[in-house]
Formats: structure tokens, C-alpha cells, sequence
């Protein structure tokens, strides 16, 4: 018993370093799986809050782009309403079920392989995980830890992330991931080979995941390769986005999300 | 004694809130960040309690995780050369090290570099190879750390000499 304890003793300083040493590899691992990231998140009041004043003064900066930005989105939405006289008859059925909250950017990453944003809505305004985020020109992410105040958006530039996409003149469907090699440039997986591509082809969010509403713009295709099983293409995809520059953004809720869900589990 | 304790804590601060709203917003070339908070682990002084050491770098390296959502790769990265940090020490230094009479501040530009290049290196490889956390991309990390290292230690430098006190 006396020899373990000097055990302790003469190592202590080795045993403390393992100890914070496993915590941290531990922390990073929950890092790289999905949903699992909860303890170390910006998130929380102090990094929220440390983020928030700082935004309170730089935001200024970018006053003019957002401007910009925002003539541009009025413009196109002024001439869908114009163009459309008439026809603006609101489907009751399929119209309601998506709720938008427009949210502000603390802190965005993109060239880490996993990368987050930070947005200054939180439970408080009723946002949830598994609710996207999107900007007038294309997707952002989904939300993936909220707090009080803030919330942690899961960047589509981040190696977990996993979006539903297809393609517009088709109804090929695909998943969206991103290789960590460029922050433009997106990878579309699982297209079958018998879709119609060619470079330039819009492509869209499909409507088969609960997140987002079908049609939002994703990018464009720059180049395409069947993968190593012969069956599928892998499609590189230069974003709408600029993932490098983003202030404003939208959070979409869809309300029925949670009836959909239930009824895909209730079989399982 | 109380000086020392002041002069760590607010240098703690400064190099953490440095980091997360200046320096993490360069992105030179798209993907080349310097980490200067470790400058804390570079500085920090030498007769020291090791035990409490350790856990401060494993504090400063919490923090900065908090506020880039990284996981633990900084604070893993930190705490790993805070525990190595005597074997560069000895290795830059030599025999002042040994008769625990270094100073950094005062030393060789040429020990200080090697001593700076050494404990960046580690720290950056361990932190991209925990970050990409992906064995077939051997290339990036090698790619990140060399490119990123650079970055950190000429600024680690610059700063060390811009706010070195006029001593000798």
C-alpha cells in the first residue's frame, strides 16, 4: 500500500498530465462525431458574450456590403411579386409549415476541417437543434447546440456534415459533404450514373430531409467523376455562398418536422 | 512574486482573447492561422510548480477550444508541450538550463529560436493531427503545420522582442 501511494507521489506530475492529456482526446473525439459535441461549445454565455461585444462594434464595417446585399434580395423578391401578379394564391397545405427567424453571425470558421458559426439566437427565441440556416443566395448549416442566447451552427463546410441535395432539372438525388480542401468548393456523393450532368447544372437542397424546404440554391457543378465503385458520380460543387462572408442569416423551422419523423420511425 | 502572478494572469487573457478575435480572422492564403497563445507556455517561467503549470496550459488550451468549437485539439496540443516543455529547454539552452538560470528574455537570439521552433512545431503538429483527426490526409497536416509554424514563429518572435523590457 505504502509503495502505491509513493507511486503516486513521485509520479503525480506524469498521472496529471494523463489525466488532462485523455480529457482533451476525449473531448476532440466527441468533436468528430455528430451531435456528441456538448460540453465545449461557443455557444455559452461567456464566449456568446465575448463574441457579441465584439460583433457590436465591427458589424459597423460591413454596413455597406449588407446593404448591398439586402437592395439585391429586395429586388428579386420585387420582381418575383411583379412577374407573378395574379398567382400569389398561398397553398394552405404545403405554404405554412416553414417558419423563418432572421439571426446575426458571431463567429464563423472555415478553414478548420470542422467548422461552426456562432448566431445570436438562442432557446429564448425558440430555436431548436436540427433547424436549418440559410442566407438569401444558399444553405449555411443546421443549428447543433443552442443556448439561453446563442446558438452553434454546423457549418455545410464541416467533415460531419451530412446535407440532403439534388439536382434542379432532375430528381436525382445525393448527399452533400465537403472534402476540407477549399472552402468554396463542396462534394455531392451518391448522384446515380444514369443522371444528366454537365458542368454548370444548379443544384438544389431536395426535399427529403426535414430540415430544409426543397429548391434552396446550393451551387453550381465545376466538375464531376464516377466514384471507385463504377455506380455513383462524385460532384464537385462551387457554392452560391460565400462561406467566407456571411452576416445575415435566415433559421428555418419546419413545423411538420417532427410529424414526419414520427411517422418514418414508426415502422422501424 | 505577486508581480509574476499578475503578469501571467493578464498575459493569459490578452493571449487568449488575441487569439480568438484578432489572430483567428487572418486566414492567410485560406487556411494559414498563427497560434500565438502559446506564447503563455513558451514564457511562463522556468522554477516553476509543474503540477499547477499544467493545468493552467490545459486552461489556456480549454479556452481557446471554447471559442473556435474545436473539441480539445488545443488544449491536448497545450498540455503535451507544457509536459515536454523541459526536454526543449534543455536541448536549446544546455547547461544554463541545468543551473535553472535561463532567462528567456535575456538569452541567445539563436537558443531562443531554436527553443521558439521547436516547442511551435510540436505544438502545430499535434494540433493539426488531432484537428484533420484523418490518416490519408498525411499531406495536409504536414502542409498545415510547416506553413502555419512559419506564421507562429515570426510572430512569437516579433512580439517577445517588441515587448521584452529594456534590461542588461
Amino acid at each position: 500500500m505504502q509503495q502505491i501511494i509513493n507511486f503516486f507521489i513521485r509520479n503525480k506530475t506524469f498521472l496529471l498530465f494523463l489525466l488532462l492529456f485523455s480529457i482533451s482526446i476525449f473531448l476532440t473525439i466527441q468533436s468528430h462525431s455528430y451531435h456528441k459535441s456538448k460540453f465545449i461549445n461557443s455557444a455559452n454565455f461567456l464566449t456568446g458574450g465575448v463574441y457579441e461585444s465584439v460583433n457590436n462594434i465591427s458589424q459597423y464595417f460591413g454596413l455597406k456590403e449588407e446593404n448591398q446585399k439586402l437592395l439585391e434580395e429586395n429586388n428579386n423578391l420585387k420582381s418575383l411579386l411583379f412577374n407573378a401578379e395574379g398567382n400569389l394564391e398561398i397553398d394552405s397545405s404545403y405554404g405554412g409549415s416553414y417558419v423563418l427567424t432572421s439571426a446575426q453571425v458571431f463567429k464563423n470558421s472555415y478553414s478548420a476541417s470542422n467548422n461552426y458559426l456562432t448566431i445570436n439566437k438562442g432557446k429564448k427565441d425558440s430555436i431548436k437543434e436540427d433547424f436549418g440556416v440559410i442566407t438569401s443566395k444558399g444553405i449555411v448549416g443546421i443549428i447543433d447546440n443552442t443556448s439561453n442566447n446563442y446558438a452553434r451552427v454546423m457549418s455545410i463546410l464541416n467533415t460531419n456534415s451530412r446535407v440532403n441535395a439534388q439536382l434542379k432539372k432532375t430528381n436525382h438525388f445525393g448527399t452533400l459533404t465537403w472534402n476540407t480542401n477549399s472552402p468554396e468548393i463542396v462534394q455531392l456523393i451518391d448522384i446515380p450514373k444514369q443522371a444528366p450532368i454537365q458542368a454548370g447544372d444548379t443544384v438544389i437542397t431536395g426535399g427529403r430531409s426535414t430540415i430544409f424546404p426543397k429548391g434552396i440554391p446550393i451551387g453550381v457543378v465545376l466538375s464531376y467523376a464516377l466514384d471507385d465503385t463504377e455506380n455513383y458520380f462524385t460532384i464537385d460543387l462551387k457554392l452560391f455562398n460565400d462561406m467566407t462572408n456571411i452576416g445575415h442569416v435566415h433559421i428555418v423551422e419546419n413545423k411538420d418536422a417532427g410529424e414526419i419523423k414520427k411517422l418514418d420511425t414508426r415502422d422501424e | 512574486m505577486n508581480n509574476a502572478i499578475t503578469l501571467n494572469s493578464i498575459r493569459f487573457i490578452v493571449l487568449v482573447l488575441v487569439q480568438v478575435l484578432l489572430v483567428n480572422n487572418i486566414n492567410f492564403m485560406g487556411y494559414i492561422n498563427p497560434y500565438i497563445y502559446i506564447l503563455f507556455i513558451i514564457l511562463y517561467p522556468i522554477n516553476n510548480n509543474r503540477m499547477l503549470f499544467l493545468f493552467l496550459s490545459f486552461l489556456l488550451g480549454l479556452s481557446v477550444d471554447l471559442f473556435l468549437d474545436s473539441g480539445g485539439v488545443h488544449a491536448a496540443a497545450s498540455v503535451f508541450i507544457a509536459f515536454t516543455r523541459p526536454l526543449f529547454l534543455k536541448f536549446a539552452f544546455g547547461m544554463t538550463y541545468e543551473h535553472q538560470t535561463v532567462k528567456i528574455n535575456t538569452s541567445d537570439i539563436g537558443q531562443r529560436l531554436t527553443y521558439f521552433m521547436l516547442i511551435i512545431v510540436v505544438h502545430h503538429l499535434l494540433l493539426f493531427t488531432l484537428e484533420v483527426f484523418n490518416t490519408s490526409k498525411v499531406l495536409l497536416i504536414l502542409k498545415k503545420t510547416l506553413f502555419s509554424s512559419i506564421f507562429t514563429v515570426i510572430l512569437c518572435v516579433l512580439i517577445t522582442v517588441l515587448f521584452s523590457r529594456k534590461s542588461k
